[in-house]
């Protein structure tokens, strides 16, 4: 049987103004937990659904995740201090396939950086993380600790790479080989990588992000856009996703 | 006999709990939480004669202590489900299913009807009050003259118990309940979501893909209880009741309007284990009160 699991806070760290990154406490979690999958939580004050937010990292007893104050969900999930228990279900989803020996490109953009952080860690490969400009860049020092090629960008060239992380990875895929793209960010990413990797014949796996209801393929709510037929021409972005291989998602 | 037993249409109900159609998917999902045998039966998403994509995300938007939904009746078409949902349903658990249909036109009910009948379901649901779909639901729930033609042309090829659902987007409900009754309905089931909208200010566009879409959650529930216990007193066909149902607490409070049986919807997207709750709270209730049978309670409220 699944379960509802309170978790207690144990550590709470606001990483740019409105960027928040928890650490749990969450034994049962992070036992079956997979890189790429999700916590629904229940963030209080007056909401009545759970918000997905996406797991950053877990290991021995503890989960951490990290989100953006953008509604009122997370918003109430903000206030949550150390030692406040967490009501969350998880972790849901299916995560990211690896193949052990891949030669990898990491891309993440914006907050979507938190869920390819394993990546980053369990695979040889190049990563690149994009931000708005030098005030919004998170998780560098979390990226280069487990990884060796982490190339940072801004879109304004205010720090690193001066461009999107998309030229980045275009520019590295010139000279390189790879086995897989993996991508998390925003949706005009999203879409441009699947471009990208489409075209250069790489294939690809892409997490998704939607408005969801019950968060475990009950609801129907959740669904993204895919090559299926019927009935599966919508699938859960919660059961069916997160992460999707990139020629199913139609954008 | 248990003292949560209920009868309803002469089917056997463990206890007065089930679930709202399209909130459930088949009943798997929550089973991962909570055997589907803790409640009184589940409605499986809703079905239509042939598989359907649904409408464009986003489906769902938060409002206060509501949701908003438009998912527009993706499912995989009710020959699918007659043919290899329901045999598989009924050979894995060991509760009732309520089969939901919506149809575009009286023809396209009565075949469904007649194909959901040769199966194991306990009742068949007739949707004809969801507002999502354009060219079928709000046309037939909201005339009474049309859900009487309809009602009695289903019964004619309908063998299970036959419970219409109704819409609450109507003038009086209890015209459209009267007419279900008089076109031989076995039983109503009520309140359907209520038609709502949401705007993202600064955009100036809605949140739903879809626009519009059906409001549910604990925001809708005093209509239901009132529409409930209007039906109630204007019908003699048993009744389910639903909209809003989060507790044990509003479960009792749906019965003591009017309602046989009860059903969980939008709550469950944040408790996926909510029966248990909602069990432990009725039993509390009527030790409470020195209930021994929950049927003793139905209908009875005292007017002021």
């Amino acid at each position: 049987m699944k379960k509802v699991y309170k978790c207690e806070l144990v550590s709470k760290t606001e990483l740019c103004p409105g960027i928040f990154d928890f650490v749990v406490k969450a034994p049962e979690i992070s036992e079956t937990a997979e890189i790429g999958q999700f916590l629904h939580i229940d963030c209080g004050g007056k909401t009545l659904l759970r918000r997905p937010i996406s797991i950053c990292d877990f290991g021995e007893g503890y989960v951490r995740f990290a989100f953006q104050v953008k509604g009122e969900g997370t918003r109430e999930l903000a206030k949550f201090e150390v030692g406040d228990m967490i009501d969350m279900m998880g972790p849901l989803g299916h995560g990211f396939k690896m193949t052990p020996g891949e030669k990898a490109v990491v891309i993440g953009g914006g907050i979507g950086v938190f869920p390819v952080l394993g990546l980053a860690r369990e695979t040889d490969s190049a990563v690149f993380l994009g931000f708005r400009n030098k005030d919004l860049v998170i998780m560098e020092d979390d990226f280069k600790a487990v990884n060796d090629n982490v190339t940072i960008c801004t879109d304004d060239g205010s720090y690193g790479y001066d461009g999107f992380a998309i030229a980045a990875m275009g520019e590295y895929l010139l000279e390189n080989k790879v086995d897989m793209i993996y991508c998390c960010g925003p949706t005009p990413m999203l879409k441009a990588v699947k471009q990208i990797a489409e075209y250069r014949n790489i294939p690809c796996q892409l997490s998704l992000e939607e408005r969801m209801g019950c968060g475990i393929g009950a609801c129907l709510t959740c669904v993204c856009k895919t090559t299926g037929k019927g009935m599966a021409e919508h699938k859960q972005v919660c059961t069916c996703g997160p992460v999707f291989d990139a020629k199913e998602v139609v954008f | 006999m248990g003292k949560l037993e209920i009868d309803y249409c002469g089917v056997k109900f463990r206890n007065p709990i089930v679930t709202a159609s399209g909130t459930f998917g088949f009943g798997y999902e929550y089973n991962d939480y909570v055997p589907l045998e803790e409640y009184g039966g589940f409605a499986a998403k809703g079905l239509t004669r042939k598989e359907r994509a649904g409408n464009k995300p986003p489906r769902i938007a938060e409002t206060p202590y509501g949701i908003l939904n438009s998912v527009g009746l993706q499912n995989p078409g009710v020959e699918t489900f007659a043919k290899y949902i329901m045999p598989e349903l009924a050979k894995t658990f060991d509760t009732n299913v309520i089969a939901n249909m919506s149809g575009n036109t009286i023809e396209e009910y009565a075949e469904m009807a007649e194909i959901l009948s040769e199966t194991d379901v306990a009742l068949i649901e007739m949707n004809i009050s969801c507002p999502n779909v354009k060219h079928g639901g709000l046309a037939f729930g909201t005339n009474a003259a049309v859900v009487e033609e309809l009602t009695r042309e289903v019964q004619k090829r309908c063998k299970k118990p036959l419970v219409v659902k109704l819409s609450p987007n109507v003038t009086d409900i209890t015209e459209i309940a009267k007419a279900a009754e008089a076109g031989g309905a076995d039983g109503v089931s009520l309140i359907n979501t209520l038609l709502g909208m949401k705007i993202d200010i600064n955009t100036r566009r809605p949140i739903l893909a879809n626009n519009m879409g059906g409001l549910s959650g604990p925001a809708v529930k005093p209509v239901a209880v009132r529409m409930v216990h209007q039906v109630y007193n204007a019908v003699k066909i048993p009744i389910i009741g639903m909209g809003g149902v989060a507790s044990g607490a509003d479960v009792i409070e749906f019965m003591i309007a009017g309602a046989k049986l009860v059903a969980l919807g939008t709550a469950m997207f944040a408790k996926p284990d909510l029966i248990l709750d909602v069990k432990r709270e009725i039993n509390e209730y009527m030790d409470r009160f020195n209930i021994d049978d929950i049927n003793d309670i139905i209908g009875t409220v005292e007017l002021n």
